[in-house]
């Protein structure tokens, strides 16, 4: 399962800093936000890579890095052999194709003056070779009865649907130019929780069906749970815990993660009250000024005076079999249901 | 709401109910244009006012020019059914004829103020970086030269190029010039807003280049606030026109439009306000007509009001 050629996707110590400026017309840099600082990340043919994380971790700057809607500050965005960061013009568009994104918020990110059938049929327009001109609304039709809709409804606007059927026509739209690699950027936190699950099962069976692979982004935790192979956590730009997802949902090594794990709700009510809570004090540090040494040490209730000098590199532990950012990382039961 | 019936992935889809076509943005705009009332309201004051334009002597026989001082400030008689003004000229006549020049600087000057508005709004806004900050600056200085000095200076200027009899085309030139402003900034923040939001993001996630972009979705999503502008920016160089001809860089000669005659009148507001409100009641219905059409045409290009 793991042999290299079966990556499709990789990152080398991806690097985004977002540069803070004074002054109108003769700006300076005061300073930068850093917003991914450094993720090596590793994405198997069929794979769903799940990466959880609290609002301001760099999750979805890490998305737009991946699909090329930023460049980074450092490192390689690989795909197929291919180095994307370095990409541009016509090959950055041909590459482009490999890899295509489901947005987070289904509301804003249709055009609303434009119809479906114009929406999910941009990509042939930018893309003439893809479907011969003859074949593109066959082919619309083709991706909207896939995403489970009614392939009638070419001629309707967005407005026309509900949230959960827009969020078809957005994996329809990233479906159409076939690609190897789908990054949902949250695709299912703005919908209501009885849809979520409608769409969170179509990305699976289009998954099986299309042998995609997934970079799953979102900070539901049972969301990621579901549906993920493997899990990456992140805080603050940098990742702190990743492993197969049994790994990190029972075994968690890194104290964020089990911070983490611990706040998520328990559908049983005769268990509530009686697992172990882990509540963090705090705020997220700014990206702008990250402590020293491990980034989690200021809301860590495991921080020694070592981890403010000595950053933690993720990798494997004495007592984390997966990799680990914690200089005291250790298996902590923090939940089971 | 049929739209549920999509949900339900497995079933498979119902054949398109008979009669329902495929059609454009055009022809559903056109569909809804044609039940909206105002649209036609607007219409046919419009069309009444361009055939005044055109062909006034389809609406008088009388000459605008034909005045005598002894029917000064007379009431409505005969085929002067709006009176006579402090020249003794016939009001009705002076209107139906004003209307040529009148609508021939608005529109024209409009035409030329939102061309450069447009583009200039639309490159600061979409490019942003050091272009828009000069574009932005340049825009600052042009709102800070003083409107009636600027027109003073440029009309003066462009009326004394060959070949400019009449002194419409230096009008038109002066009030675009000198119009152009606002419509840029309100097309620089809406393009700045459109140009955000994340179907423009999913556009370029798929490779579409810069002119799809900016034509297909920046600029349909940010056209709705600088047309009301220009709506306005219309009435406005109407007045303007008027200003400019009563301080001598405007229309020449014998020439008549609402402006002139409005300017002309208001020194006798009362001893006869009709010279005053008829000419004031076809600009400002004119005016009314070009922003109720420009209402009911945004709304009908706008899917999510059908």
């Amino acid at each position: 399962m793991s042999d290299a050629s079966d990556l499709v996707l990789e990152t080398r110590n991806l690097v985004k800093h977002f540069p803070i400026t004074q002054g109108v017309v003769f700006k300076s840099k005061v300073g930068a936000v850093r917003a991914v600082d450094g993720v090596d990340l590793q994405l198997r043919r069929g794979e769903t890579l799940g990466i959880v994380g609290e609002s301001g971790c760099g999750k979805s700057t890490l998305a737009k890095l991946l699909v090329s809607l930023e460049k980074p500050t450092s490192g390689e965005v690989i795909v197929r052999g291919e180095n994307m960061a370095r990409l541009s013009g016509q090959s950055l568009r041909r590459a482009r194709r490999n890899i295509q994104m489901v947005l987070q918020d289904p509301y804003t990110s249709l055009n609303p003056r434009m119809t479906v059938g114009d929406i999910i049929g941009e990509p042939f327009a930018v893309h003439p070779d893809a479907v011969p001109r003859a074949g593109r609304a066959r082919a619309v039709q083709e991706l909207l009865d896939l995403v489970g809709l009614n392939p009638d409804h070419v001629n309707r606007y967005p407005h026309q649907f509900s949230g959960g059927q827009r969020q078809r026509i957005g994996i329809a739209r990233a479906l159409a130019l076939r690609p190897e690699i789908i990054v949902c950027d949250e695709p299912v936190s703005a919908l209501d929780v009885s849809i979520q699950g409608q769409v969170i099962n179509l990305l699976e069976s289009l998954q099986h069906e299309l042998g995609l692979s997934y970079i799953f982004i979102a900070h539901d935790l049972s969301v990621v749970r579901h549906i993920s192979d493997r899990v990456a956590v992140m805080y603050l730009g940098k990742i702190v815990e990743s492993g197969y997802h049994l790994a990190i949902y029972e075994q968690p090594t890194h104290p964020y993660t089990q911070a983490l794990l611990s706040a998520v709700p328990v559908p049983d009510p005769r268990l509530r009250g009686r697992r172990d809570l882990i509540e963090l004090e705090g705020d997220v540090p700014s990206p702008a000024d990250p402590p020293s040494g491990c980034r989690f040490r200021t809301r860590c209730w495991k921080a020694q005076p070592y981890c403010a000098d000595h950053e933690p590199l993720l990798q494997i532990r004495q007592r984390s079999p997966h990799p680990s950012a914690c200089h005291y990382a250790e298996i902590r039961d923090v939940i089971r249901y | 709401m049929s739209d549920m019936n999509a949900l339900a992935a497995e079933t498979p889809a119902p054949p398109s109910p008979a009669g329902r076509k495929s059609r454009s943005l055009a022809a559903d705009a056109w569909h809804d244009l044609r039940r909206s009332k105002i649209f036609w309201a607007a219409l046919v004051i419009i069309v009444v006012v361009l055939l005044m334009a055109i062909w006034p002597s389809l609406f008088t026989s009388a000459d605008p020019h034909d005045c005598v001082l002894s029917r000064r400030h007379r009431g409505a008689s005969g085929g002067a059914i709006f009176g006579y003004d402090y020249q003794g000229c016939d009001v009705y006549a002076k209107t139906v004829y004003g209307a040529r020049y009148s609508i021939l600087v608005g529109v024209c000057s409009v035409l030329l103020a939102g061309v450069i508005g447009l583009t200039v709004g639309l490159a600061a806004g979409y490019f942003g970086g050091w272009l828009d900050a000069l574009l932005s600056r340049f825009v600052d200085v042009m709102l800070g030269v003083p409107f009636l000095l600027g027109a003073i200076v440029l009309g003066k200027r462009l009326a004394a190029e060959p070949g400019n009899s009449n002194g419409v085309l230096a009008v038109t030139l002066t009030l675009g010039i000198l119009g152009w402003t606002t419509g840029a900034r309100v097309m620089r923040s809406s393009v700045i807003e459109a140009k955000n939001q994340d179907y423009v993001a999913a556009a370029r996630m798929v490779g579409a280049g810069p002119a799809r972009l900016i034509f297909r979705h920046v600029l349909p999503n940010a056209m709705a606030p600088f047309t009301v502008v220009l709506t306005i920016l219309l009435g406005i160089n109407i007045a303007s026109e008027a200003t400019l001809s009563f301080l001598g860089v405007g229309l020449k000669g014998d020439a008549v439009s609402w402006g002139i005659s409005i300017s002309e009148a208001t020194g006798y507001v009362r001893v006869a306000p009709g010279p005053l409100i008829w000419p004031s009641v076809f600009l400002a219905a004119t005016v009314l007509a070009f922003i109720m059409l420009g209402d009911a045409v945004r709304d009908a290009f706008d899917p999510k009001l059908r």
